[in-house]
């Protein structure tokens, strides 16, 4: 067993009756991308703050690197690379002179951070804006700075709040291009997510979250083979037909999830199933085979989709 | 080179080193490098509001009203309302850099909670943003000095003591606000400082002795910060000292360590609980 970075054990946080984070357990292991996914309100973000040493917990116990956030907050921090949900770049400064002021709020010496700016602006592809205001950024760039940022303390733990939420599609490959390459030099990544395709790209483990508790825990392969078959046929019929011909499908597979707009039928194979509907005269308006995700997972585990 | 972790460790057995990790002076750095690019407007206006008040009451209404009793001795009315309007001005500047601008960081851009997520805590964020503000106080406080100097309205060398007592007065302005800033969610609520400010300065007794006024009003505007800033400096200005000039004095402290309190305290339930 690697060396456990972050350990929970029965962590739970309430707001007064609200219960946000219901009695979790997980470890995070050394150099390991750990993902917390989930929809929004399921708790993950609270999770995040807890481990951040920027919120207290209600009850239960965690550890990070060893230490108690309650008792050791300052230390933990220093480990620690934040990247929150919501941009909270220094508007006033260049880029720049925010990778520069936010090495200094760790102590770091001018000396330091001077070289480190050079590297972090590669890292971050954003060499040629140095000395723009961080509003004249688009919202990747603005999130790749928040990254370099978060990474001017050589953290141990890197931890990203919903990372690409709001990006346009390129900006978000781009963004998982550099997290790869920070995996890759050894980082431990903590990431919160509501995109399974994000989930499945990024994370090497992962909980499921739902309203406060952790439904399932592997890496997204396990998961997928536990909670879901190989492939998923999707179909529509239209939303009048769909009603009546569910109970037939119903027949012809282990299991079918109906969706306002469209039926989903988890088999082996796909195109058999296809074949076998056509032949029953029944035909779909449209028609997809595709293999199964985490989406599909935590339909299964929670009777819900991830975006609603 | 030593790593942040390190930097962090050495203080782990401090006592409030979750509050304060000594770092207070990388706030003003941040200061300092946002006003390389900060518009200068409000600062520049801060400092002439003073003068044009001393030109236009000092030597414009001064004419028809000759000299007054100041308490300390009668005097022309110009030298009697300039130590009156040091003080304003320095409790202004404090007043503008701790509320709007704190709101704004606090609510709008974010800015504490990014310094938060770092090991800083919120003693450092309070001392560092109440340092400049104090800083505004004691640039303003010496620029009137030097312009009132020449104009004759400096009656003695011991005014040189009204700048200290200028950013004494900055500090307890600037803890003060902050700490109520700091519990203020909406625009609404921060246009209500506004509406205290204005009368709270025109009634101090800058612009004229509040001896004029019934005993209950006397005593009720006495209980006002603005006043005994006023006094303060006025006291120190005609080099006059007594246990009132003491009592000022504890009123400012009074009101710094209960303004820092409540700040830290603020930062911290909105941030790290």
């Amino acid at each position: 067993m690697p060396e456990s970075l972050i350990s929970a054990r029965g962590l739970t946080k309430k707001y007064g009756d609200f219960t946000a984070v219901d009695a979790i357990d997980f470890d995070v292991a050394k150099g390991e991308s750990f993902g917390l996914l989930g929809p929004n309100g399921a708790g993950k973000s609270t999770t995040m703050r807890i481990i951040a040493a920027t919120s207290q917990r209600s009850s239960g116990t965690i550890s990070i690197l060893g230490r108690d956030p309650e008792e050791h907050g300052p230390q933990i921090r220093a480990h620690l690379g934040v990247v929150p949900q919501q941009d909270n770049l220094d508007g006033e400064l260049t880029v720049s002179e925010n990778l520069f002021i936010y090495g200094r709020y760790f102590g770091l010496s001018k000396k330091f951070i001077q070289n480190k700016i050079e590297e972090l602006l590669d890292f971050a592809q954003l060499q040629d804006k140095r000395d723009a205001k961080v509003e004249a950024l688009s919202g990747g760039m603005k999130r790749r700075l928040t990254i370099a940022r978060a990474l001017v303390s050589e953290p141990d733990i890197l931890m990203l709040d919903e990372p690409t939420t709001g990006l346009d599609p390129q900006a978000r490959h781009i963004l998982w291009d550099r997290l790869f390459r920070l995996k890759e030099t050894g980082v431990t990544l903590v990431i919160t997510t509501h995109f399974m395709d994000e989930a499945e790209q990024l994370c090497d483990r992962l909980v499921v979250m739902d309203k406060g508790k952790i439904m399932a825990e592997g890496s997204p392969l396990e998961l997928i083979k536990q909670y879901s078959t190989k492939e998923v046929l999707e179909v529509r019929f239209g939303s009048d037909r769909n009603k009546e011909v569910a109970p037939i499908l119903r027949e012809m597979c282990s299991r079918i999830e109906e969706l306002p707009d469209r039926i989903l039928m988890y088999v082996e194979d796909g195109e058999a199933l296809l074949e076998a509907i056509t032949a029953k005269k029944l035909h779909p308006t449209t028609s997809l085979v595709r293999r199964s995700s985490l989406e599909d997972v935590f339909l299964r585990l929670t009777g819900r989709s991830l975006i609603e | 080179m030593k790593t942040a972790v390190e930097i962090a460790e050495e203080r782990a057995d401090r006592w409030g080193h979750q509050l304060y990790a000594g770092r207070a002076r990388a706030i003003l750095e941040r200061a300092f490098i946002a006003l390389r690019s900060s518009t200068w407007v409000p600062i520049v206006t801060g400092f002439i509001e003073p003068v044009l008040y001393l030109l236009a009451f000092g030597y414009g209404m001064g004419e028809l009203i000759g000299d007054v009793d100041s308490g300390r001795g009668t005097v022309d009315y110009a030298v009697f309302i300039a130590p009156g309007l040091l003080a304003t001005s320095a409790m202004n500047g404090a007043i503008y850099d701790s509320t709007w601008n704190v709101f704004f960081k606090l609510n709008e851009s974010k800015l504490y909670k990014g310094m938060l997520a770092t090991p800083l805590g919120p003693l450092d964020v309070a001392l560092g943003e109440i340092t400049w503000a104090l800083l505004r106080g004691l640039s303003y406080a010496i620029a009137f000095l030097a312009i009132t100097a020449p104009l004759g309205l400096v009656p003695g060398v011991s005014a040189i003591l009204a700048i200290p007592a200028a950013v004494f007065i900055a500090f307890g302005f600037a803890s003060f606000g902050m700490a109520i800033t700091s519990y203020f969610k909406t625009y609404q609520q921060m246009g209500m400082i506004n509406i205290v400010l204005l009368p709270m300065f025109l009634f101090s007794g800058s612009l004229y002795p509040i001896s004029v006024y019934p005993d209950w009003l006397e005593f009720l505007i006495q209980l006002f910060p603005s006043w005994h800033g006023i006094e303060l400096v006025r006291d120190l200005w005609f080099g006059y000292w007594d246990s009132g000039t003491l009592l000022h004095l504890g009123y400012f402290c009074v009101m710094i360590v209960t303004g820092l309190y409540f700040t830290t305290r603020r930062l911290r339930n909105l941030f790290m609980r």
